[in-house]
């Protein structure tokens, strides 16, 4: 089939256009409307409705704590009875009385300590569990027995092993914060692409080459998930565990403050323990969003 | 003939309890030294499969495979592979994935400088220098693909192994970078052995295309020469008369001798 032509008008060209350009003059932005307010909206978003829900939060609680009888402090008592804790964490007035800031130091450094070695005993054994068949079904249905027991059922066995309260708040630490890690990080040695596997077969890599440069980056954001959940164990098991244990830590405090009936105070340990809690999970989750960068945008 | 890399009689069989496929039978190829050869065949015929047998990856269950003279059956840098799906490391940058490969390989040959100098080399030679420092998720597909190809380059490979390299990238980036393979082995004159079911892309690359029948227990059904000069031009080549015969050979083996059945 063929098209009928078309005749089209030849094309003409356009007389050039003569009118001159005006230059309008555009408000030059400051930097107060292009960085600074919008900035500052961001923050106000997110920060101004938390300390809304806070502020109605306290107010309920201060008026159904107000009347006389009741059981538990309002915040303007706690304020009044507790200030000298709420406005200098750091003081130190005697060997049990010393601010709360240097009680959560001293757990923390137990923290540290038993999820310090929680994260490499749990990543090795999960390396282990997770590349091999055998060793995950001799370990994994025992691992999924004994990570049901609660933390501080962990503790009188700690106390008769190691015949010292530090060691035992580090051990039920560390008991607490392993099994996610394992878990997690077996799980991302197994889901490991065959590709990665192949390329490192191809390269012949050697099992250290293939640990560090293929595994542990590959298995990096499921690691990271067990090491946020273990953070988060931690900081739960520690509190408990020094209620039983003694000694400087902020669990210790608490129990201390119940004694001797110092409700407000447990009121202000408890707010630490929240905060620190959420700090220690940021920074758990920031590090992981550095570390598994190029994996998770895969 | 003697043969760079023999194939010698492979088969290959997958066990799965007492379930037995026989996927490959009595595969017997001989590649010489610098040659270009294709194995063309319709999917499930197993030649991803032989593909991985002459990388290492996969065992034989019978027979072998022969590189210059001696037995390769683990996998090792000699054969390089382009993977199908580029494989690189998300959490590397371009440059560090293709550096993974040259200190690996030249660790013990080449000093810190002339490994970065090769590295940089064999980025220059896909054109990926200008994306060096960014990962495999901020860059495109065919770009991956190239960066797999410096990969498998910078091992100086005896063979080059391509299982269907350009097989997920859209038309006309899939005829750069035949072109770009075109010219690295005008170059560098690898041997390459070269998975696809693309029968323009076989005939455009290769000396020989091995064409192989449907599986189960696929064998090689015929093995079709390309006698087309080097180097090759993709307009020049695509009218002459040489071309169009080879393929229209592998046209009616794969469409009307070797009809794949179940995609109907």
């Amino acid at each position: 089939m063929t098209m009928p032509l078309v005749k089209t008008a030849p094309s003409v060209a356009l007389p050039p256009a003569t009118a001159t350009v005006l230059r309008l003059s555009t408000p030059k932005p400051s930097f107060v409307t292009t960085k600074l307010l919008p900035a500052l909206g961001a923050v106000a978003t997110r920060t101004i409705p938390p300390l809304v829900m806070l502020g109605l939060i306290l107010t309920v609680w201060q008026i159904l704590c107000m009347k006389p009888g009741a059981t538990l402090p309002a915040p303007s008592k706690i304020w009044s009875d507790a200030y000298d804790l709420i406005v200098d964490p750091f003081f130190v007035a005697g060997p049990q009385d010393i601010g709360l800031g240097w009680r959560v130091l001293t757990s923390l450094q137990r923290v540290a300590v038993g999820y310090g070695l929680a994260g490499v005993i749990g990543i090795l054994l999960g390396t282990l569990v997770g590349q091999s068949v055998w060793a995950m079904r001799g370990l994994d249905p025992i691992f999924q027995v004994l990570r049901t027991i609660s933390p501080l059922a962990w503790l009188p066995i700690s106390l008769a092993a190691f015949r010292d309260s530090q060691p035992s708040a580090i051990f039920v630490i560390f008991i607490t914060a392993v099994w996610p890690i394992i878990i997690n990080t077996a799980v991302g040695i197994r889901n490991i692409p065959q590709d990665y596997r192949n390329v490192a077969a191809v390269l012949r890599l050697n099992h250290l080459e293939f640990f560090y440069k293929i595994m542990i980056p590959s298995a990096a954001p499921y690691i990271f998930t067990g090491l946020r959940i273990g953070i988060g164990l931690s900081w739960l098991a520690i509190v408990a565990a020094e209620m039983l244990t003694g000694g400087v830590g902020i669990g210790f405090f608490i129990w201390d403050a119940w004694n001797s009936s110092r409700l407000s105070d447990i009121v202000v340990a408890l707010v630490y323990i929240g905060l620190v809690g959420f700090v220690l999970d940021r920074i758990v989750a920031g590090i992981a969003t550095v570390v598994t960068r190029g994996t998770a945008a895969n | 003939m003697s043969g760079y890399l023999k194939i010698d009689h492979v088969d290959k069989t997958f066990t799965r309890g007492s379930q037995q496929t026989e996927v490959l039978k009595d595969i017997t190829l001989r590649i010489d030294r610098g040659e270009y050869v294709s194995i063309i065949g319709h999917s499930g015929c197993g030649k991803s499969t032989l593909l991985n047998i002459v990388a290492g990856l996969v065992r034989a269950t019978l027979g072998g495979v022969l590189l210059e003279e001696r037995e390769v059956n683990e996998p090792g840098p000699d054969r390089a592979v382009v993977f199908q799906n580029h494989s690189l490391l998300p959490w590397l940058t371009v440059y560090d994935n293709v550096r993974l490969a040259v200190d690996k390989v030249f660790s013990g040959t080449k000093s810190r400088a002339e490994r970065h100098a090769w590295t940089t080399h064999n980025l220059e030679l896909v054109q990926m220098v200008h994306a060096k420092d960014k990962r495999p998720a901020e860059i495109s597909g065919g770009m991956k693909q190239r960066v797999g190809l410096a990969r498998a380059l910078a091992m100086e490979p005896k063979v080059l192994l391509l299982d269907e390299p350009f097989g997920a990238l859209d038309a006309l980036t899939r005829a750069y970078l035949q072109d770009s393979v075109m010219a690295i082995h005008q170059k560098l004159r690898n041997t390459v052995l070269m998975i696809t079911h693309d029968v323009d892309e076989a005939v455009l690359l290769s000396d020989r295309i091995v064409m192989m029948t449907n599986g189960p227990a696929a064998r090689i059904g015929e093995v079709l020469e390309v006698p087309l000069a080097r180097p090759r031009r993709r307009l020049e080549v695509a009218s002459s008369p040489t071309y169009l015969k080879c393929r229209q050979r592998v046209l009616e083996f794969l469409y009307e001798r070797h009809r794949f059945i179940e995609a109907a």
